[in-house]
């Protein structure tokens, strides 16, 4: 048995501790927390850093690799950059259940075992729903039911194909696998919930922009990409994900095309970045895992800071709806600028992570010739700056003057926004040192002057589209019927229609029932109760009496 | 232009002025231009026949945008409701 400290452990347990703590000790804790993690985390040598012995299985909580490595990397700068972000967050449950919450993307990622796997993956249903929570509100509360169903529905399939699965095969242990049996597909469909994966797609959309300011920022970072994470670790290569990538892709951008609410628009986007890694793992090869892994590290960063510059207008302005907004770059220069540097990476301009992480998927497909999935890809692409790279900035920092004039951000808010825009940019000037922590070997020069000039064509004729069909975009006070209908109105809308039809029928059968079982009581109250024949209490005198007559006619029976 | 309009002009951001708009457009579509005439010098492998033909990525880049902008406003019309639909 091999000992050591769980990184994942440091966050959860350091989380717990937060609410205890006031001032410059609550500041340095949350500071400290993720990059001790991060320490731990590099300091662990490839193969199982720690076996625990349950039941009859040997459970690996801590495995290190280059995959989880990476994925624990960048959760645990998410974690810092979050905790930056949300240093003025008064309310102080919130940064405490996103420890928790990316202590337990963290114990996903270190995790060598399913068991330990689903353990991680529950805790991050539980942490993240009190994220939503904790916004305060009446609405986040309701989108917070709504998000834990869906996840602890989620999470009852994932189990259910876990136990299938070892029952299978006598192991606990977390590989590559193939939708093959009852148990891998329903562990397949357990992860793909938590991916964002139709049909429960709208889980996403619905619960994400419900939380508050800094509570969204932790949330688009952790759930999905710990989904990402395990798909890539256990399914790469299933075919049937490029399907599903491909439609969450589209998905997000039809959706977010129509969406009024810049943080709703943010959230689809989610979905369809996911879309892009989950097509990459299932195209499969080193190339396009390498890239969706890539694209994973580097998608957590431009959206964490695009929804961190969201935040920041949500925190300065109280106002989220793209309608209400306009005009800011005016009195917020560093949130426009970081603002746009997060939708310029989001669009793989070049000199942007984006650029140096997405081509790889969209190269693997070329490699491959897989012509119609390189086709939607490319559109795709366009579609992503139509959507996040310049819809969101327009309407939020442009379009007309809103009247608005708040100020930037405080200072750790802006020190966040400004971390991750330099990182952004960072990865895409060098991409060496992402590349060279990746999965497996990268054979991939993303700066040949073809592909530079192919990308800047495709991403600026999508511009040219955006404002030449801008009036066809004019933002209304709408939202867009999803999936959650089903639940949230059609569901409602049949129990209420089968309560009018079969209640009258319910209540009557109920009453006849009752009627009946009443009458049955009252025969037996009648011979049974305290003034009933067999109840009635008789004296000893009696008794005797009875005795001498059934000894009498005993005799009398022997004789005859 | 009146002088009152002109005042206007003047204390709207250099930015948003009609004027700053207008030569985006131009520098813009200038840009553009030059941009997909590049495809004259620069040749970048291509993996299969429609990737190789003039200014792909410019055409491509354009029509699938606007078919998407026009397939969210299509599908808006069936699923668009307020966004007051789900409040009680």
């Amino acid at each position: 048995m091999t000992t050591s400290i769980p990184p994942a452990l440091i966050l959860v347990l350091g989380g717990l501790v937060l609410p205890f703590l006031g001032g410059r000790a609550r500041a340095a804790w949350i500071l400290v927390l993720p990059l001790v993690t991060l320490a731990l985390v590099w300091a662990l040598p490839d193969g199982p850093a720690l076996t625990v012995a349950y039941l009859d299985y040997e459970l690996t909580p801590v495995k290190a690799d280059n995959l989880s490595r990476l994925f624990a990397t960048i959760f645990s700068i998410m974690a810092f950059a979050g905790g930056l972000f949300a240093l003025n967050q008064r309310r102080v449950y919130e940064l405490a259940a996103a420890f928790v919450y990316a202590g337990s993307a963290v114990g996903v990622a270190m995790a060598g075992d399913l068991i330990t796997v689903f353990v991680f993956w529950e805790m991050m249903a539980v942490a993240s729903t009190l994220v939503v929570w904790s916004a305060g509100t009446r609405s986040s509360y309701r989108a917070s039911i709504r998000y834990v169903m869906v996840h602890l529905f989620g999470g009852v399939i994932l189990m259910v194909g876990i136990i299938a699965h070892v029952a299978d095969t006598g192991s606990v242990a977390f590989g590559p696998m193939r939708p093959e049996t009852f148990g891998t597909w329903l562990m397949l469909i357990g992860f793909l919930v938590n991916a964002g994966a139709p049909p429960l797609s709208a889980w996403l959309p619905d619960a994400y922009p419900e939380a508050s300011w800094s509570g969204t920022v932790f949330l688009s970072a952790f759930t999905t990409k710990a989904a990402v994470y395990v798909l890539l670790r256990g399914f790469p290569g299933a075919e049937i994900l490029i399907y599903v990538g491909l439609y969450m892709i589209f998905y997000g951008i039809i959706y977010a095309l129509l969406e009024n609410d810049m943080r709703r628009i943010l959230a689809y986007s989610i979905v369809n970045q996911v879309g892009f890694m989950v097509t990459g793992i299932g195209i499969g090869t080193e190339m396009a895992l390498n890239g969706a892994a890539a694209h994973a590290f580097a998608h957590i960063i431009y959206k964490a800071l695009l929804l961190m510059s969201a935040g920041s207008v949500m925190f300065m302005t109280g106002k989220r709806k793209c309608s209400d907004l306009g005009g800011l770059f005016q009195s917020m220069p560093l949130t426009t600028i970081c603002g746009g540097i997060g939708a310029l990476s989001i669009s793989a301009f070049p000199l942007t992570s984006g650029f140096i992480s997405k081509s790889m998927i969209n190269q693997a497909a070329a490699d491959e010739h897989m012509a119609l999935a390189w086709l939607l890809l490319t559109a795709a692409s366009a579609g992503v700056f139509l959507h996040a790279g310049i819809k969101f900035p327009w309407f939020v920092f442009f379009q007309k003057d809103s009247g608005l004039r708040p100020p930037d951000p405080p200072w750790n808010m802006r020190a966040a926004m400004i971390l991750f825009a330099v990182l952004c940019i960072g990865i895409g000037v060098l991409p060496g040192p992402l590349y060279a922590i990746l999965p497996y070997p990268v054979d991939y020069a993303p700066y040949t002057v073809a592909h530079v000039v192919h990308m800047l064509q495709l991403l600026l004729f999508a511009g040219l589209a955006f404002f030449l069909m801008l009036s066809l975009m004019k933002r209304t006070l709408t939202i867009t019927l999803d999936f959650d209908w089903f639940y949230r109105t059609f569901g409602v809308s049949v129990v209420r229609f089968l309560l009018r039809v079969f209640g009258p029928v319910d209540r009557k059968a109920r009453r006849t029932g009752l009627v009946a079982f009443g009458r049955v009581v009252h025969q037996i109250y009648r011979h049974h109760g305290p003034a009933g024949a067999l109840a009635r209490t008789a004296s000893a005198g009696n008794m005797v009496f009875w005795v001498i007559v059934m000894l009498a006619g005993y005799l009398v029976i022997y004789f005859i | 232009m009146s002088e009152q309009t002109a005042r206007d002009a003047k204390e709207l951001h250099w930015l948003v002025r009609p004027s700053t708009i207008r030569k985006l457009w131009w520098w813009g579509c200038g840009f553009l231009a030059v941009l997909t005439l590049a495809d004259l010098v620069v040749h970048g492998h291509s993996y299969f026949w429609i990737d190789g033909t003039f200014g792909f990525y410019s055409w491509y880049g354009l029509l699938t945008c606007a078919a998407m902008v026009l397939f969210a406003k299509g599908l808006g019309v069936f699923l668009k409701r307020d966004d007051t639909y789900y409040d009680d």
